[in-house]
């Protein structure tokens, strides 16, 4: 018999809540009866009133359960849980059914929850690298002109067009530039930096990789908060798994382009999420704002030219930097007649999910 | 407090130190990653590591105090066991992290920036950890817990004090 996969989620908020012993009480209930699970470390899908949100694969489908305290799992095993069964209380069927995620599109965020976040077999088995093998097939003035094309508007706050910037750091001379992920998500509030962090790492990681290409860069830098402990160490993983898959280090996927990535920790400080500020401390100085212009993407990053973008940003850069594999323009994306699609700051009462492209609960 | 001739227990620390700073020193905008490795061995950033850094790195003492007290990340004094931090940014203060910061410094008798007398906890404050959605919320070392009140924050140190102490 092939063994039960059980989900449950791996992020910060799902562990804040019990989700470690959750699972490990759920492993010493199959053992006791002898039942063959396979427990899998799932993102967390959003839906944090809920977590921890055991899932558990049927023949018909995933069957939720939620919020799951560990002193709920052994009830819950009695009632079923390991043949998905739906007598007990805590049980929710099927999720994506639930109103919050039907009513949802999502594309930054559509594998996060469903897959094992360091899992390369997951990340590639639902489009992930698709965009990178795709950017590999076009001039970097080709990748700039697709980010263009998309729309792709920046999610740090400004809403500046991604692509433009791009497309100066492009055209500026240097033997070095540098790709510079703005982690540093200080605003109370709008953690869905984190969570992309967390759950979906290697999206991060191509985008920032075919940054690179479109630009000339090849080194990397992910400012992250020191606040975050759990995407580091997510981020440092994905970022070993990716390079010894090929796909980060001097020769991507045999393309004979290099991307070196690395994140680097802040310490505390609000204002290094200003880009410029930002710049100072990775440099190792205190982080001060610098005059502008110049502006980062002429003279950035130890003085040369650098992108500098926020992680959503980043993060969406594989599903937009290729005409093949973009969704049909929604209103989002793109349009400036749509400001309140920022990431930052997020108003809305389930923060840092205000920039989906479902009716925002902030639009006027 | 005058300070003796340097002790044995003051060699070994430099020589620790050195370590450290040789392995790092070399990277590109080392001067982060190298305090954040120091505080990582130490639990703080010893004054000995100052002129070290200072030397290695080709800046000024004077720079090198600018930046470890420019981030509030960095001690300068050695912290207790576990470093407990109290989230007071707005959405968990929503949710009621003034009740539970207020519960937290009256349990461990200490004001933030301060260790508890037996050495177990050192208390301070944090500005959002990403938990928002099921605060207030607190960070024990490494650990993020969530939906903290009194008595889960009695529960949970409890448990941290019952843990044998390691011997370094
Ligand atoms: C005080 C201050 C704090 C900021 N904090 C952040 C932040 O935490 N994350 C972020 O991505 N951008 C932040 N920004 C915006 C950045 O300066 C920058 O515009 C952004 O990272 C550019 O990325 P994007 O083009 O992808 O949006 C902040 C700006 C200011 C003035
Ligand atoms: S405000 Fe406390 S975790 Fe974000």
């Amino acid at each position: 018999m092939m063994a039960t996969t059980i989900y449950v989620p791996c992020d910060t908020t799902a562990r804040s809540l019990g989700a470690d012993a959750v699972a490990a009480r759920l492993t010493r209930a199959a053992e006791r009866l002898g039942v063959d699970i396979q427990l899998k470390r799932n993102g967390s899908r959003g839906l944090f009133w809920l977590e921890p949100l055991v899932e558990v694969e049927t023949a018909t489908g995933r069957v939720a359960y939620g919020p799951v305290a560990p002193t709920d799992v052994d009830a819950l095993v009695d009632a079923g849980l390991f043949e998905g069964r739906q007598e007990h209380d805590l049980a929710l069927g099927d999720i994506e059914a639930h109103p919050y995620l039907a009513r949802q599109q999502r594309l930054t965020f559509s594998r996060i929850g469903l897959t094992d976040p360091l899992s390369l077999e997951d990340y590639t088995a639902r489009q992930g690298f698709a965009g990178l093998k795709q950017a590999l097939a076009l001039t970097p003035q080709g990748i700039v002109d697709e980010v263009k094309t998309s729309g792709l508007r920046g999610r740090g706050g400004a809403a500046f067009p991604t692509g433009i910037k791009w497309q100066t750091v492009h055209d500026t001379p240097a033997a070095q530039k540098y790709i510079v992920c703005n982690a540093d998500e200080g605003d109370s509030g709008t953690f869905a930096d984190r969570l992309v962090m967390e759950c979906d790492p290697f999206m991060l990681i191509e985008g920032m990789t075919i940054a690179g290409l479109a630009v000339g860069a090849t080194q990397g830098y992910i400012y992250l908060r020191s606040e975050y402990p759990l995407a580091q160490a997510m981020l440092d993983e994905a970022i070993v798994r990716a390079e010894a898959a090929g796909y980060l280090g001097d020769n991507i996927l045999d393309s004979g382009h290099a991307f070196h990535l690395e994140v680097r920790l802040g310490a505390g400080a609000y204002i290094c999420g200003e880009e410029t500020s930002l710049l100072e401390s990775l440099e190792g100085k205190r982080g001060l704002v610098r005059a502008k212009p110049p502006l980062p993407a002429i003279e950035g990053l130890f003085g040369q030219p650098t992108v500098v973008n926020n992680v959503l940003s980043l993060a969406a850069v594989p599903l937009f930097s290729t005409r093949a594999a973009r969704p049909t323009p929604t209103t989002a994306w793109a349009s400036p007649a749509a400001p309140w699609r920022c990431s930052w700051p997020a108003t809305s009462p389930v923060a840092g999910w205000s920039s989906w492209p479902s009716a925002p609960p902030c639009a006027s | 407090m005058s300070h003796p001739t340097p002790q044995p227990a003051d060699t070994a620390l430099a020589a620790q130190l050195q370590a450290v700073i040789d392995q790092h020193a070399a990277r590109p905008g080392a001067m982060l990653p190298l305090l954040h490795a120091i505080q990582a061995q130490h639990g703080y950033i010893p004054d000995a590591a100052v002129p070290m850094i200072a030397e290695a790195l080709r800046h000024t003492r004077a720079e090198v105090h600018g930046i470890i007290s420019f981030y509030h990340h960095f001690r300068t004094h050695p912290p207790g066991r576990h470093v407990i931090q109290v989230c007071r940014a707005e959405a968990c203060q929503a949710v009621g992290a003034r009740a539970l910061e207020a519960h937290v410094k009256s349990a461990l008798g200490v004001d933030y920036h301060e260790t508890t007398a037996d050495r177990e906890f050192t208390l301070e404050p944090v500005y959002c950890l990403g938990n928002c959605a099921c605060g207030p919320s607190l960070r024990v070392d490494d650990e993020i817990h969530g939906r903290m009140d009194a008595a889960g924050f009695d529960r949970l140190t409890a448990q941290l004090s019952a843990t044998v102490v390691e011997v370094k």
